[in-house]
């Protein structure tokens, strides 16, 4: 009888380099391979023998959508290594730092890189002509998120200004007042978002995989917390390497995370606002409420998830503008040897770092795990019980599903290689 | 009316964040989008067509065999091949590498290096004939502009020659180097960032690669009477653009 071949050799509207290979034989897949061809650019051996303040600066680099994650979650682990404690107003800066970017990469995910396939386009290019508007009101979403980013860091890709202990500058009052302004006029664009997405319809799809968040005491955590599971995980983040390995599997240059004992995970929007949804700001949890949606094992809720998230970070932002009024700071700390750890919430997910440093400030060891890593196993687990759904529909439609899948989780493989490419054989 | 220029996006060893910087042109970009076809770019479309094309640009650095070959395609395919950011042009951060022996990096990430064939980082410049070099990490987005707007109208944009020591003096920035010791670069790195990071009481990385006559070794040499640490100077050196001739005179002064 007949068999099939889902193939897919550089998958679109995602960061960085992956394909897909799907072999189906008689109604059952013989094989799957989500190959992350990214190639490996070895961040984790380089980064062995140079400085801890060029550390930040160095790993911003292995992503150019989120790199205040990377940057923010390198400055804990050293600080970690090194007992630097750091001041309310900086934590407070490294929040609203760490939102600008949610605003600007969910945005970005939502309308430009999952959006086209719900409506039917290849791309956001060709919705101009039909959906002007919703492509300005995502422009103006993305714009905002980029130019908080840039207040804080100085640049929107790469910024320069967070640094072990803080910041070598700050936002003034006045520049932080005139973008909230902003940010109270885009709570609408965040709310149409939530009501777009939540419009369309989805695959109901859905199997018990284990949902993985950082969680914390009276905040949505995004740069510190313990790290929690719908199934029984609930560690502080230096336990994590006991807790969360990885293999490598010969297709791909992307590394598998599993938990120890079960199996592959999501991080991500989903997962956050699953496990965390009573501690999102108000708006926004009204709205993940009223959806009815949530708590969902449905990976496809993931983009409603990010939508809510949107309206959350806009929301927390205006809360964070509120109370910091910013004074410059010394930064007063000693280098001395020691093991760091930090995990914070990327807009993509959980986000893994830590460093060996020596005496004299040395990068001895370096560890890196990017939500997208964390995620590959998990997306292959997903087609495995996916793709036997849509084996009826034509192959360029069974195709597209198969992608919508991945994008789900809105990969990085750039992140990830040590990570993904796509192709379907049903031959 | 003459056809839209055709564009195409390629990414090599890279961040992706050099071709983030077109669609991070929000306030102009539904006007770049009207002025230009973007015929291949992998990262905003599905739909994406074959060549020949009328502009390449090339981000990230070469580290495989794989795409070697790619960007000889490339260059087959487009009238104008632009190395877009500090990777394409030089070699960037990946270059970092170079240094170490290639299986000793390789082992500190990966357990099994059977299927891992990676090779020292490169320019694109190494193995294809590039028409303009768009530095930066990234590469800023007002040159980006300028350098879109001088394809359309048929002429040289204007790329900066001098040193961002130029343009912090511009900005009336207090010396980080003769004030507080620190390995700033500015005075050998090519402008165009508008000195963001000392702007930022931040000491230049050099990310943007030698200005032209750039004295590296006068500068390596300033250093060392200052009292900086070999090692230092060398890994600031040794960072985004170490395979230059003009930084390599600067590790060999140290």
């Amino acid at each position: 009888m007949s068999g099939k071949h889902i193939r897919v050799d550089y998958l679109a509207r995602v960061e960085g380099e992956a394909a897909l290979d799907v072999r189906v034989r008689d109604g059952s897949i013989t094989s799957l391979q989500l190959n992350v061809f990214e190639p490996p650019r070895f961040f984790q051996g380089f980064l062995v023998g140079r400085k801890y303040d060029e550390v930040p600066g160095i790993v911003s680099r292995i992503c150019g959508i989120c790199p205040v994650s990377h940057q923010l979650t390198s400055i804990m682990a050293i600080e970690d290594a090194m007992g630097v404690k750091v001041s309310r107003q900086t934590r407070d800066l490294r929040k609203l730092f760490a939102l600008s970017q949610y605003i600007q990469s969910h945005a970005l995910h939502i309308y430009l890189l999952a959006a086209p396939d719900f409506l039917g386009y290849e791309s956001v290019l060709s919705m101009v002509p039909d959906h002007l508007q919703v492509v300005a009101r995502a422009l103006k979403l993305k714009r905002l998120g980029n130019d908080l980013t840039t207040l804080i860091g100085g640049r929107e890709v790469h910024p320069v200004t967070a640094v072990v202990g803080g910041f070598t500058a700050i936002p003034s009052r006045a520049d932080l007042l005139s973008i909230r302004e902003r940010l109270v006029k885009a709570k609408a664009d965040g709310l149409a978002t939530i009501e777009l997405i939540a419009s369309l319809s989805l695959p109901d799809f859905q199997w018990d995989t284990e949902h993985v968040a950082l969680t914390a005491d009276g905040e949505y955590a995004v740069n510190a917390g313990r790290l929690l599971s719908n199934k029984g995980l609930d560690i502080p983040v230096w336990e994590y390497r006991g807790h969360i390995k990885e293999k490598h599997v010969p297709h791909s240059h992307a590394l598998h995370s599993y938990i120890e004992g079960r199996g592959s995970f999501l991080v991500g929007p989903l997962a956050r606002v699953n496990l965390n949804m009573a501690r999102m700001m108000p708006e926004a949890r009204q709205a993940a409420m009223d959806s009815g949606v949530f708590p969902s094992l449905n990976p496809f809720h993931s983009a409603l998830a990010r939508a809510v998230e949107l309206v959350h970070s806009i929301e927390e932002s205006i809360l964070l503008i509120d109370r910091l009024e910013p004074v410059e700071e010394e930064r007063d700390y000693v280098i001395q040897a020691g093991e760091g750890f930090a995990i914070t919430e990327a807009p993509r997910g959980i986000l893994y770092h830590s460093y060996r440093i020596n005496d004299q400030g040395v990068v001895e060891a370096a560890d890196i795990v990017s939500p997208t890593a964390h995620n590959v196993h998990n997306m292959e687990q997903d087609l495995w019980r996916f793709v036997p759904t849509v084996l009826d529909l034509p192959e360029e439609e069974a195709t597209l599903k198969c992608e919508m899948v991945i994008r789900n989780y809105d990969p990085c493989f750039s992140c990830s290689a040590h990570f993904l490419k796509m192709k379907v054989d049903r031959g | 009316m003459k056809a839209k220029p055709r564009i195409a996006i390629y990414k090599m060893s890279s961040c992706a964040g050099c071709q983030l910087e077109f669609l991070n042109l929000e306030p102009v970009l539904l006007d770049v989008v009207g002025a230009l076809d973007f015929s291949y770019f992998v990262m905003a479309r599905r739909g994406n067509l074959p060549g020949p094309y009328d502009i390449g640009f090339v981000e990230g650095a070469i580290t495989c065999g794989e795409e070697i070959e790619k960007l000889k395609q490339a260059r087959k395919d487009c009238k104008m091949l632009v190395a877009l950011g500090t990777c394409a042009c030089y070699g960037g951060l990946p270059s970092i590498k170079n240094w170490v022996p290639q299986r000793v990096v390789e082992g500190l990430v990966y357990s099994d290096l059977s299927a891992i064939h990676s090779t020292k980082a490169y320019s694109i410049d190494q193995y294809v004939e590039v028409d303009a070099f768009l530095k930066g990490c990234p590469v800023n987005k007002d040159e980006l502009v300028e350098f879109i707007k001088g394809a359309l109208l048929g002429i040289r944009p204007y790329l900066r020659p001098h040193s961002v020591c130029v343009e912090c003096k511009l900005h009336e920035n207090v010396c980080l180097f003769t004030s507080k010791g620190e390995v700033c670069m500015g005075p050998v790195t090519t402008a165009g960032c508008g000195a963001l990071c000392p702007s930022n009481a931040k000491a230049c990385d050099g990310c943007r690669g030698p200005a032209n006559d750039a004295n590296t070794e006068s500068l390596a040499h300033a250093f060392l009477a200052h009292g900086l640490h070999k090692n230092d100077i060398i890994r600031k050196f040794r960072k985004f653009a170490g395979l230059t001739p003009e930084f390599s005179k600067g590790v060999e002064v140290v």
